[in-house]
C-alpha cells in the first residue's frame, strides 16, 4: 500500500487525535508515563526513558532567558485565548490543561505543566532548569540518539545579571558547551546589531548556525543571516528554517537595530521551504520565535513544513499540535521557558519522507538529573566575580512571588509598588514580559532575583504627566496585541502590570472599546485630567535616569520583608467559562 | 559594506529615487507634467472626496487580481513599506489609500499604456489602518485592501 504524504499525515492525525496505536508503535503518548505523588528519586529511571524511535531527532529548547541556575518557575493561571483560539492549546490552565492532556492531579507532570497547588509541589519535587542538569539530560538523548541536533529557539542571551553584565557572554558560552548546532533569535537583538554580528564571527562561526529568514535589509530586502542550514541527520538531509521574533524593533528598541526590517513574512518562508526541499530536504523544521498562536496560523498557510518547534510566548505543550494546510499537515511545537524543558522529537524518515514521529516534552527536574561537571564548572566561573553582588539579600517574602499570567503577578506588583513609592508616582505600569522566576514563601530576595524580573539593555525608569485618555489608548493598544483575534497582529507578551490604576477589560472586544472603569483610589479616572505615572523598559529612546533595579532594590532594603496577598487584577468581562482561566478566578 | 554605500549614496536623493527611475524610463507622468497637481485630492479629509476630486468617481469594486503588500504590524509608522501588482488589463493608475489619515490619499501612480502593474512605496500613516489600493483601468475603479496596525510599542515577550 502506498501513501502520499498527506494521507500519511492525515492518518497520523486522526491516531494522534484518537489515541489510538500507530502500527510499529509501541510507546503511547508521552504524558502519565507515571503515577502521581511518587517521591522524586524513586521516578528519575521513568522520566527520562524514553524509547528511541525512528531514524532522524532534533532536540529543543528556548526562551532558557539566560537561566543557567536551577530556578522555580510557576506557570500561567491567566492565559485567556480569544475568538478561534478560546480552549485552544495553549490556552489552557490549571485543571483545564490537565484534563485535556490526561495528566494526573498532583503528579510531578502537572507541577511541571502547571501552576495548581504551586508552593507545596515546588517543595516536593524541587528546583526545575540549570544548564548543567539540561546538559546531562541533552547528552543522555543524544547518547540515545547519533547524530541528532539540539535547537535553541532564542531569548537565550538575556534575562539575568550575569548575561547583562557579560554582554551575554557567558550564555554564549554556555551554549558551545551545551552543544547548540542551531539558533535563532528575539532579545539577542537587544544588545545591538552590531555585538550580534561580533558574537556570530567571533564565538558562533562554524559551529552554531544563527539562521533567520525573516530579517532583512531595511532598505534593500536582503537578507541579513542565512535563512537556513540543513544538516545531515543519519544521512537524512534536514532543513532548519529560522524565524526571528517578527516583532523586535517594535516590542524592543528598534534603534538598537536600526537597519535591520522583521515581520512574519509568510511567502519568504515558503520560498525558503521550496528551496530547502529542492536542495534535497528530506526533512523541513522550522525554528521559531513566532509564538504559539502565530506558529499555529503559519502551519495553515504554508505548506511542506513538517514541524515548527516554537517559542516566544512560554508555552510548555507536551504535545504537538497537527494543523493541516495545502500541502499535507504541520506538527507545530512549543517547549516552555527557563530551561524547565527540553522537547525531544523523533522522526522516522524513510525513502525521503517523514513516516511518523514522537515527541516528548521532558521536564528538566534539577534533582533527578545530576548536574554536568563542566557546565557547572563554567557557570561557576560566570557568577565568581560577581558573587558578592548576586547574593546580596534585599528582603525576605513572607508570599509566593511570580510573573507569569496576562495581568500583574506577584513580583509585578512588588515593582509596581516600589515605583509609586520610590518616584512619587500616582501610578505606575510595568512591562508584561514572560519571563522572570518564581520564589517561594520563606526566601530571601537576592539581587540576582531581583534581575531575574529586570535585567535587560533599557532598564531606564521614567516619570509622565499623563491624561486619562492617553493612559486609556496605551491600555487599550497593549490590550490589542495580546487580544487581537488575529494572531498575526500579535505581538506575545501579557498586559502591562499596573499599580493605583484599577481597570475592567473585556478581552473579547475590539481595540478601544476593551477597557473600561478605569479609578484611582476609588475615583473614575478623568479623561482631561493629568496624571503622574512611572515606567520603565522604554523602547523608543536611550535615557539616562535611575535603572529600575535599583528602584526595586532601594525599596525592598527598606522593607526587609515583603508579603504580597492582593493582587492589582482587572476586573474581566465576557470569559466565564474560559479555559485560559484558572477554575479558582472564575468569577 | 555594500549596502551601508548604497544608503549613504541615495540618502540625499532618497525623495527622487523610485519615482524619478520610473518617471525618466517613461513609465509614470511627473506631478509636474500633470495638467494640474491634484492639490485637492491630496488634501481631501475622506477616502470618497479624495478619489472623487482625483478621478471624479469614488465608486470600488473589490477585486482580487490585485495584490497589495505591508506589514501586519508596521515597524515605523513615518515609513510603511506598501507595494501594490495587480493582473489586471490597461491600468491606467494605481492609487494607494490610508483610510484613517487625515487627508487618506497618500499617493498616485499615472501609468503609461506599456507599464506593468506594480508600484512600491512608502507610505506614512498615523494611526492603525485599511491601506486601499485603488486601481483604475477601463475607467472603473478595482481595489483591494489591508489592515495595516500601527502601535505603541514596547512590552514584548
Amino acid at each position: 500500500m502506498s501513501l502520499s504524504r498527506r494521507e500519511f499525515l492525515q492518518m497520523l492525525a486522526i491516531a494522534g487525535m484518537s489515541g489510538i496505536h500507530l502500527s510499529g508503535c509501541e510507546s503511547g503518548s508521552s504524558t502519565q508515563k507515571q503515577p502521581g505523588g511518587v517521591k522524586p528519586n524513586a521516578a528519575s529511571s521513568n522520566l527520562y526513558d524514553i524509547p528511541v524511535f525512528g531514524n532522524v531527532s532534533v532536540m529543543h529548547y528556548t526562551d532558557c532567558h539566560a537561566q543557567l541556575l536551577p530556578v522555580y518557575f510557576r506557570e500561567p493561571s491567566i492565559n485567556l485565548g480569544i475568538a478561534d483560539m478560546r480552549g485552544r492549546p495553549p490556552h489552557l490552565v490549571g485543571e483545564h490543561f490537565l484534563e485535556y492532556y490526561g495528566i494526573k492531579p498532583g503528579s510531578r507532570e502537572a507541577h511541571a505543566f502547571t501552576y495548581l497547588n504551586f508552593e507545596e509541589a515546588a517543595r516536593t519535587f524541587g528546583k526545575v532548569g540549570g544548564f548543567a542538569h539540561l546538559s546531562t539530560l541533552v547528552k543522555q538523548m543524544r547518547a540515545q540518539r547519533p547524530g541528532s541536533l539540539l535547537l535553541d529557539g532564542g531569548d537565550t542571551w538575556q534575562g539575568s545579571a550575569t548575561s547583562l553584565w557579560t554582554n551575554a557572554q557567558d550564555m554564549v558560552d554556555a551554549q558551545l558547551l551545551l552543544g547548540v548546532d542551531v539558533m535563532t533569535a528575539h532579545w539577542e537583538m537587544t544588545y545591538g546589531a552590531e555585538r550580534v554580528l561580533e558574537i556570530l564571527e567571533n564565538d558562533l562561526k562554524d559551529k552554531v548556525d544563527f539562521v533567520a529568514q525573516n530579517v532583512v535589509d531595511r532598505d534593500w530586502g536582503d537578507p541579513i543571516f542565512k535563512p537556513y542550514v540543513i544538516r545531515e541527520i543519519n544521512g537524512v538531509p534536514t532543513a532548519i528554517i529560522g524565524q526571528a521574533f517578527p516583532y523586535t524593533p517594535i516590542a524592543n528598541p528598534g534603534y538598537m537595530i536600526p537597519d535591520w526590517s522583521f515581520g512574519i513574512r509568510d511567502e519568504r518562508m515558503q520560498q525558503m521551504v521550496d528551496q530547502a526541499r529542492g536542495e534535497g530536504a528530506q526533512v523541513v523544521i522550522v525554528l521559531s520565535h513566532n509564538g504559539m498562536d502565530v506558529d499555529i496560523k503559519m502551519a495553515s498557510q504554508v505548506s511542506g513544513i513538517d514541524a515548527i518547534m516554537g517559542g516566544h510566548t512560554h508555552d510548555a505543550i507536551p504535545q504537538p499540535v497537527v494543523i493541516s494546510n495545502s500541502g499535507g499537515k504541520t506538527l507545530v511545537t512549543n517547549a516552555g521557558s527557563n530551561s524547565k524543558f527540553l522537547g525531544v522529537l523523533d522522526l522516522d524518515v524513510k525513502n525521503g519522507k517523514v513516516r511518523d514521529y514522537r515527541y516528548h516534552l521532558l521536564p528538566v527536574f534539577s534533582n533527578l538529573l545530576e548536574a554536568d561537571a563542566d557546565m557547572s564548572a563554567h557557570i561557576e566561573s560566570v557568577r565568581a566575580p560577581y558573587k558578592e553582588k548576586l547574593e546580596e539579600e534585599l528582603a525576605v517574602t513572607d508570599s509566593l512571588l511570580y510573573r507569569r499570567g496576562n495581568f500583574n503577578g506577584t513580583f509585578d506588583q512588588l515593582i509596581c509598588d516600589a515605583m509609586i513609592e520610590e518616584m512619587g508616582a500616582e501610578i505606575a505600569f510595568s512591562p508584561g514580559f514572560r519571563w522572570g522566576t518564581s520564589l517561594l514563601p520563606g526566601q530571601p530576595i537576592t539581587f540576582e532575583d531581583l534581575m531575574t524580573q529586570t535585567a535587560l539593555t533599557y532598564p531606564s525608569t521614567t516619570l509622565n504627566n499623563m491624561t486619562g485618555e492617553r493612559i486609556k489608548v496605551i491600555l487599550e493598544d497593549i490590550a490589542d496585541n495580546i487580544y487581537n483575534k488575529d494572531p498575526y497582529y500579535q505581538q506575545g507578551g501579557d498586559m502591562v502590570r499596573v499599580g493605583g490604576l484599577r481597570y475592567a477589560i473585556d478581552p473579547t472586544a475590539g481595540i478601544g472599546n476593551r477597557i473600561s472603569d478605569m479609578e484611582l483610589n476609588g475615583k473614575p479616572i478623568d479623561p482631561d485630567k493629568e496624571y503622574v505615572v512611572a515606567g520603565w523598559a522604554n523602547v523608543n529612546e536611550p535615557l539616562d535616569t535611575r535603572p529600575i533595579w535599583d528602584v526595586v532594590a532601594s525599596y525592598l532594603r527598606n522593607q526587609k520583608t515583603v508579603n504580597v496577598t492582593e493582587l492589582n487584577t482587572p476586573k474581566l468581562k465576557n470569559v466565564a467559562g474560559n479555559p485560559g482561566l484558572a477554575k479558582s478566578f472564575q468569577q | 559594506m555594500t549596502n551601508m554605500k548604497r544608503r549613504t549614496l541615495l540618502k540625499g536623493s532618497l525623495a527622487a529615487g523610485a519615482v524619478g527611475v520610473a518617471v525618466g524610463s517613461g513609465l509614470l507622468a511627473p506631478r509636474t507634467v500633470l495638467a494640474a497637481w491634484p492639490k485637492e485630492a491630496f488634501e481631501a479629509n475622506s477616502v470618497d472626496s479624495a478619489l472623487n476630486s482625483l478621478m471624479g468617481q469614488s465608486q470600488l469594486e473589490g477585486s482580487d487580481k490585485i495584490e497589495i503588500k505591508a506589514p501586519d504590524i508596521a515597524e515605523n509608522g513615518a515609513v510603511v513599506p506598501v507595494s501594490v501588482e495587480t493582473s489586471i488589463d490597461d491600468v491606467e493608475s494605481i492609487s494607494i489609500v490610508a483610510e484613517k489619515n487625515n487627508t487618506p490619499l497618500t499617493s498616485a501612480y499615472v501609468m503609461s499604456p506599456r507599464a506593468e502593474g506594480f508600484v512600491a512605496t512608502r507610505i506614512k500613516m498615523s494611526e492603525t489602518s485599511s491601506v486601499i489600493a485603488v486601481v483604475k483601468a477601463g475607467g472603473s475603479l478595482y481595489s483591494t485592501g489591508k489592515e495595516v496596525k500601527v502601535t505603541i510599542g514596547g512590552c514584548g515577550g
